[in-house]
């Protein structure tokens, strides 16, 4: 087996895991989506919910409520916060991006109170990946089809959602608030249910992360949001559509192969990068990921020009 | 129908820039009724008209649609009541929505919103018929985004749009303002003729004295945040564009030498 020289520089298990943690951040990234993207609410509350969702997770299990249980309990919880980001935006006027960063460093102590300590361990607690694996598969193999599982299902349950007359109210008072308004959608309620959704979405990823790497650590939402927007960008540069359904799709995509990217730069010995250069990585991708489709649109503008 | 009564309002009150935008201005709109609303620049019409709408809160006074009073109800609670075409043909829609979401959108005006999905079979035929009336050929373009038709085109899906859910009052902010005299000419009459049709009751705005006198049943005219004048019937009918011009300098002149005394 040591002798099969691999096309990538990566093995399965690195490969698995990368797939891995890109569908949990696609998780975070359809929260992103909603928030940046069809509200217009730059919130970075992401960064805060996402620990959150771990914290509550792994506090609940270690204290030996079952992960299934927990994880609700966290994706709740994210909607909370994700609620009161709204509720200080739209009952208290404060400015979205200032309200959203309020909420994020409540959180931090918020999250250090839940836990009681830095980080709470899940090492032989049951998951609701180890729960649900069967014997034939090794767990790297399992927690990624669980994985594409839950993504899918919420993606079309998204999907599904901003289809409906209220999803439709919550795109339109992103899209022109002034309108919606005129039209009878009460905004201040579809900004607070999209902020809600949002960041319960993030709360849930954190969840499956805390589950997925052995415990919730204070310092595991640093960058969320980089990350959740790197994917929607690198996703849009992808697959650029208006629909939503492939907007969604694109999305998702990005995560995964945002990750992928990652995982490639981190274990390519050649370039010689190593774990603390991924916030460098992330911020080089996001701007090539920026400025490709600006280069894509001049060179079609030459050839029409 | 619209009963507006003593409303005052003042912007920046207490500041060197304080401008009494409504000074007393009281109307009364009875039901299916047609009223042109004109005036100067500043004479108050768009702020009368966001204070009808509720975009814009009023000091004073009180404002009642349909016998129940909504001076201190927000724009979205009013929707059930009113609504409303705005002077840019890019406010009325949302342009990242296609063309038979901002009319499902507007088709539940001022209803509860729930869970069903918004834009059904049956909902896009009668979209589709609705839209076929305007002779745009939009009605094989519904699932298309509305920012890519042009503003005279998004201008007329609003105003169907103010159509699809009864109504009880018809706003419209010098809607044909923005747009090319051809295509101010197809809104016009296209606005003639959704108003005939459903009956609404109208209150438009405009800085056309030619549209003002042509359309409707009655006109208003505003200044300095008052109505001052009002004809309707045949009163109205004899009046031509340079007798209103000559009411306006008229009341104009009045203003001035009010001031005038004021100053002496």
């Amino acid at each position: 087996m040591s002798r099969r020289q691999p096309v990538l520089p990566m093995s399965t298990y690195t490969l698995l895991g990368a797939l891995e943690i890109g569908l949990i951040f696609s998780l975070v990234a359809l929260g992103v989506y909603i928030s940046f993207r069809l509200l217009r609410f730059p919130d970075l509350t992401v960064d805060g919910s996402f620990p959150l969702g771990g914290a509550v997770a792994a506090t609940l299990i270690a204290s030996g409520t079952d992960p299934f249980t927990a994880t609700i309990a966290a994706t709740a919880a994210g909607a909370f916060a994700g609620l009161i980001t709204g509720w200080l935006n739209v009952r208290l006027k404060i400015m979205d991006l200032l309200a959203s960063i309020l909420m994020m460093i409540a959180l931090y102590s918020i999250n250090l109170r839940i836990m009681g300590k830095p980080n709470v361990p899940l090492i032989m607690e049951p998951t609701v990946f180890n729960i649900l694996q069967p014997e034939v598969l090794a767990d790297y193999v399992f927690r990624p089809l669980l994985l594409i599982f839950v993504v899918l299902a919420v993606k079309l349950l998204l999907d599904g959602f901003f289809a409906t007359q209220t999803g439709l109210a919550i795109r339109a008072t992103g899209s022109n608030a002034r309108m919606a308004r005129s039209q009878g959608v009460n905004t201040g309620l579809a900004v607070l249910a999209g902020m809600a959704l949002s960041n319960a979405l993030v709360g849930l990823a954190g969840a499956l992360f805390a589950q997925t790497q052995g415990g919730a650590d204070i310092s595991m939402g640093v960058g969320t949001i980089v990350i959740g927007l790197a994917a929607v960008i690198v996703g849009e540069s992808l697959l650029p559509s208006r629909k939503l359904y492939l907007a969604t799709l694109a999305v998702i995509l990005g995560a995964i192969v945002y990750r992928f990217f990652i995982a490639l730069a981190l274990n390519s010995d050649f370039i010689g990068l190593q774990a603390q250069d991924l916030n460098l990585v992330t911020a080089l991708l996001v701007t090539v990921a920026l400025v490709l489709p600006r280069l894509r649109q001049r060179s079609i503008g030459k050839k029409g020009g | 129908m619209l009963n507006a009564q003593d409303l005052h309002l003042t912007f920046n009150p207490g500041t060197p820039i304080e401008t009494l935008a409504l000074r007393g201005l009281s109307l009364e709109i009875p039901s299916g009724q047609f009223v042109t609303v004109i005036g100067s620049n500043g004479a108050g019409k768009s702020t009368f008209l966001n204070a009808v709408s509720g975009e814009q809160a009023i000091d004073s006074g009180k404002v009642e649609i349909d016998g129940i009073d909504m001076t201190r109800q927000p724009v979205w609670a009013r929707a059930r009541h009113v609504a409303r075409v705005f002077q840019d043909p890019l406010a009325g829609t949302c342009e990242d929505l296609t063309i038979e979401e901002n009319m499902a959108l507007a088709k539940m005006r001022g209803q509860r919103r729930g869970f069903s999905f918004a834009v059904k079979q049956a909902l896009r035929e009668e979209f589709r018929e609705q839209i076929a009336t305007l002779g745009l050929g939009l009605e094989n373009r519904l699932s298309d985004r509305i920012g890519l038709l042009s503003g005279g085109q998004r201008q007329a899906v609003s105003l169907l749009m103010a159509a699809l859910q009864p109504s009880r009052l018809l706003l419209l902010d010098e809607h044909t303002a923005a747009l090319d005299p051809r295509t101010a000419d197809f809104v016009l009459k296209l606005t003639a003729r959704i108003v005939a049709e459903h009956k609404l009751t109208t209150m438009m705005v405009t800085h056309s004295m030619r549209q003002a006198l042509d359309v409707g049943e009655r006109t208003v005219m505003l200044h300095q945040g008052r109505v001052v004048l009002d004809v309707a019937g045949k009163e109205r009918e004899g009046l031509d564009v340079h007798h209103l011009l000559a009411m306006f300098e008229k009341v104009r002149g009045e203003a001035l030498d009010d001031d005038a005394l004021l100053l002496s």
